[in-house]
C-alpha cells in the first residue's frame, strides 16, 4: 500500500494547520486566563482571579444563563421548522424534492450579515412587517419589540440554523430502507405508529447531529445580539468581544472563553455518545 | 396453428378460497405490470408464484399486502374486500426480501412488534413472543441486535416477527433469494414443515423453478403480468399447457411436429400421438410438443409396440451425477436432449425410443 513516507508527507500539512491555527490560539488563550491586567498591562502573574470573577460575578451568570436559553430556543424552534421539513421532503416531496432540497440550501451560500440586515429591514419600526400591520389595521403605532430584542435574535439565528438542522435529520431520514416502514405497516402500525417507532428511533442520530450545530452554533453567536439583539439580549460571546475590545481584559475574556469551550466540547462528547447509542449499523 | 387457444386448465383448489384475486390490473405509468390476472388461494394452501423478474409476481404481493393499490380489479379475502384496506388493517403478513428487520430493536423486540402495536397484555405479550422465537429455534439470540445474525437467523427472526399477529395468509416475498445453496435447501424444508404444522396459507413467491416444485401444493407461473398456468408441481411438469411453461418448468424438447392423419412427424421421429387431449383435439397441421429429456429411452424389444423409435449419433454426452444428459444428432440438424441413467462413455449411434404419450402437445406463447 501506501508507504511511510507518503502517508507522514500526506498528513503533515493537516497537522500544520490544525497545530498553527487551532491547538496554539487554544493555549495561548489557556495561558492568558491565568494572567492579569494591571494598570492597562499584561502581567504574566499566575492566579485563578479571573475565574473566581467568572463565577462570582452575577452578571456573568445571567448573561451566560439568557445565552443558553436563547440557544436552547433557536435549538428547539429550528428542530420544529427542520424535522417536518426533512420529512416531507424525504418521504412526500416526490418529484420536486431536488428543487425543494436546493432551495433549502441555499440560504446557507448568502453571507450571515446580508441576512442579518436583511431582518433588520423587516423588524425595524419602519420595517417590512410593521409597515404590513399598519396598513392592515392591526396596530396603530410600530411594535418596538419585533427588533432589539431577544426574539429577534432568536428569530434570526433560527433562520440561520434551520437548515445546519435540516441537513443531518435529511441525510438520516434519506437513509432508512423504504421496506422497513412497509413492514412495520404490515405488522399492524397505523402510519403514526411507524413514525415513532421506526422513523423517529432511527432519525435519532440525524436529529442529535442537529441539535447540536444548532445550540452550539447559537451559543457562541455574537453577531446577531450585536444586529438585531440590543442591551437586553447581550450574549456571552458581546462580553468575550468586549473584554477582548474596548474593556481590555484579555485575561478575564480568555477565561470567560475557556468556561464556554469546556462547556461546549463537553455538550460535542456528550451529544456523540448519545448518536452512538442509537446508531445501529 | 391448429390448436385453438384454449383455456387455462382449472385445477380446484384443496380447500374453499381464502384469498380471490379477481381481474385485477396494475400499470406503472404506461408500463401494464398485471394484466387482468385472476387467481383463488385455498385456505392451508403453499402457493407459489413462480416467474421471471419482471413477470409481475412481486407487484401481485405487493397488491395483496397493500403496498400498491390495483388500477382496476378486486382483492378478496374470506368474505371481506381486502384492496380497499390499508396495509395495517390486512390479517396479511409478509416475509420481505431481505428481510427488513428492524435495526434498532432487538431480536425480541422486532419479533414483538406485531404485538405491541395492538392491544394486548404483557403476559400474553410475551408468552407468544417465546413460543414464537422457539418455533424458529432463536430463543438464545433473544436480546442480539439483527446486525449480530447470520443470513439464516435472519430469515428465522423474519419469519416469527411475520407470524405472531397470526395471519390468515403469509405473503413470503423470495425470502430464501439472500441465503446459500446449502442453508436454502435446509431452510425450505423448515418452510414446509412450518406451513403444515400452522395451517397457515403460504403465497411465496421466487424465480427459482426447483424452489418451486419442492414446496408448493400449486404452482402459479407468471409470464409478463399473465398467468400462465397454475397447477400442482406434477401436473405443471407432466402437463405444461404452453411451450414457455415446458420450458421454463425443467427442460424439454420442442417438437415443430406436423400432423398428418394421426401420425406427427418431426424431422427424424415419426409417432401416433393421442388426439383426444386435454387441451382440444389434435388436428391435421402444424401442432408443437414438448418432450422431456428422461422421456427418451434406449430402444429395446420390451417397450410399447407403439413407441416411436428413432436412430441417432451421441453428439455431447454431459455427466450429472445419478443421471447424465445426452445431445442426440439425430439428423439434418435435428438436436434432442435425452436424460438418462449414468453409464458408460458413449460414442457412435444408437436406437432411441420415446412413448408417443410422453409427448405433450403444448400451445404456442400466449
Amino acid at each position: 500500500m501506501y508507504s511511510r513516507l507518503y502517508k507522514s508527507l500526506v498528513s503533515i500539512p493537516p497537522l500544520l494547520w490544525v497545530s498553527v491555527f487551532l491547538l496554539l490560539p487554544y493555549a495561548l488563550m489557556l495561558v492568558h486566563s491565568f494572567w492579569l491586567v494591571r494598570d492597562g498591562i499584561l502581567v504574566h502573574d499566575w492566579n485563578l482571579q479571573n475565574y473566581l470573577k467568572v463565577v462570582q460575578n452575577p452578571v456573568y451568570a445571567s448573561v451566560l444563563f439568557r445565552t443558553v436559553r436563547i440557544a436552547a430556543s433557536v435549538t428547539l424552534l429550528s428542530l420544529l421548522l427542520g424535522y417536518p421539513l426533512a420529512y416531507y421532503l424525504s418521504f412526500h416531496a416526490g418529484p420536486r424534492k431536488e428543487l425543494l432540497y436546493q432551495l433549502v440550501i441555499v440560504p446557507l451560500w448568502v453571507s450571515y450579515l446580508v441576512r442579518g440586515y436583511a431582518w433588520k429591514t423587516i423588524l425595524g419600526s419602519d420595517g417590512v412587517l410593521n409597515g404590513f400591520l399598519h396598513y392592515a389595521h392591526i396596530t396603530n403605532e410600530p411594535v418596538a419589540f419585533f427588533l432589539y430584542s431577544p426574539f429577534a435574535v432568536v428569530l434570526m439565528l433560527t433562520h440561520i440554523y434551520t437548515p445546519f438542522v435540516f441537513l443531518p435529520i435529511y441525510a438520516s431520514l434519506e437513509h432508512i430502507p423504504r421496506p422497513l416502514l412497509e413492514a412495520s405497516q404490515d405488522l399492524g402500525a397505523t402510519p403514526r405508529a411507524t413514525f415513532f417507532r421506526v422513523i423517529l428511533p432511527l432519525s435519532m442520530p440525524g436529529l442529535l447531529a442537529g441539535a447540536t450545530f444548532a445550540f452550539v452554533l447559537s451559543l457562541g453567536d455574537f453577531l446577531a445580539p450585536l444586529l438585531v439583539g440590543g442591551p437586553s439580549s447581550t450574549m456571552i460571546a458581546n462580553i468575550v468581544q468586549s473584554l477582548f475590545g474596548s474593556a481590555y481584559d484579555w485575561p478575564l475574556g480568555a477565561a470567560i472563553s475557556v468556561c464556554i469551550l469546556v462547556l461546549t466540547i463537553s455538550l460535542l462528547v456528550f451529544s456523540e455518545r448519545l448518536e452512538k447509542r442509537w446508531a445501529f449499523k | 396453428m391448429n390448436l385453438p387457444a384454449a383455456s387455462v386448465m382449472e385445477t380446484p383448489a384443496a380447500n374453499a378460497a381464502l384469498l380471490e384475486v379477481r381481474s385485477i390490473e396494475k400499470r406503472f405509468g404506461r408500463r401494464e405490470v398485471l394484466k387482468r390476472l385472476s387467481l383463488n388461494i385455498g385456505a392451508g394452501e403453499f402457493l407459489t408464484m413462480l416467474g421471471e423478474s419482471g413477470s409481475g409476481k412481486t407487484t401481485l404481493l405487493r397488491l395483496i399486502a397493500g403496498f400498491e393499490q390495483p388500477t382496476s380489479g378486486e382483492i378478496w379475502m374470506a368474505g371481506e374486500r381486502l384492496d380497499t384496506l390499508p396495509p395495517y388493517k390486512r390479517r396479511v403478513n409478509t416475509v420481505f426480501q431481505n428481510y427488513a428487520l428492524f435495526p434498532h430493536l432487538s431480536v425480541q423486540e422486532n419479533v414483538a412488534y406485531g404485538l405491541r402495536v395492538g392491544k394486548i397484555s404483557k403476559t400474553e405479550l410475551a408468552e407468544r413472543v417465546t413460543a414464537a422465537l422457539q418455533m424458529v429455534k432463536m430463543l438464545e439470540y433473544a436480546a442480539a441486535r439483527p446486525a449480530k445474525l447470520s443470513g439464516g437467523q435472519q430469515q428465522r427472526v423474519a419469519l416469527a416477527r411475520a407470524l405472531i399477529n397470526r395471519p390468515k395468509l403469509l405473503l413470503l416475498d423470495e425470502p430464501l433469494s439472500a441465503l446459500d445453496a446449502n442453508l436454502r435447501k435446509q431452510m425450505q424444508g423448515e418452510l414446509k414443515s412450518l406451513q403444515r404444522q400452522l395451517g397457515i396459507t403460504f403465497l411465496f413467491v421466487t424465480h427459482d423453478q426447483e424452489e418451486a416444485m419442492a414446496l408448493s401444493d400449486r404452482i402459479a407461473l407468471l409470464k409478463a403480468g399473465v398467468l400462465e398456468q397454475i397447477a400442482s408441481p406434477r401436473e405443471i411438469y407432466s402437463r405444461p399447457v404452453t411451450a414457455y411453461t415446458a420450458e421454463f418448468i425443467g427442460q424439454t424438447n420442442l417438437l415443430h411436429a406436423e400432423l398428418r392423419d394421426g401420425v406427427a412427424v418431426c424431422g427424424a421421429l415419426r409417432w401416433r400421438p393421442n388426439l383426444s387431449t386435454p387441451i382440444a383435439p389434435l388436428k391435421n397441421g402444424p401442432v408443437l410438443f414438448s418432450l422431456r429429456p428422461e422421456a427418451i429411452m434406449f430402444a429395446s424389444s420390451t417397450l410399447p409396440a407403439d413407441s416411436a423409435r428413432f436412430r441417432a449419433k451421441i453428439h455431447q454426452q454431459l455427466y450429472g451425477g445419478a443421471t447424465e444428459m445426452l445431445e442426440l444428432d439425430c439428423g439434418a440438424g435435428q438436436l434432442l436432449r435425452a436424460r438418462i441413467p449414468a453409464r458408460a462413455a458413449l460414442t457412435g449411434e444408437y436406437d432411441f425410443a420415446f412413448l408417443p404419450s410422453d409427448a405433450i402437445p403444448v400451445r404456442e406463447g400466449a
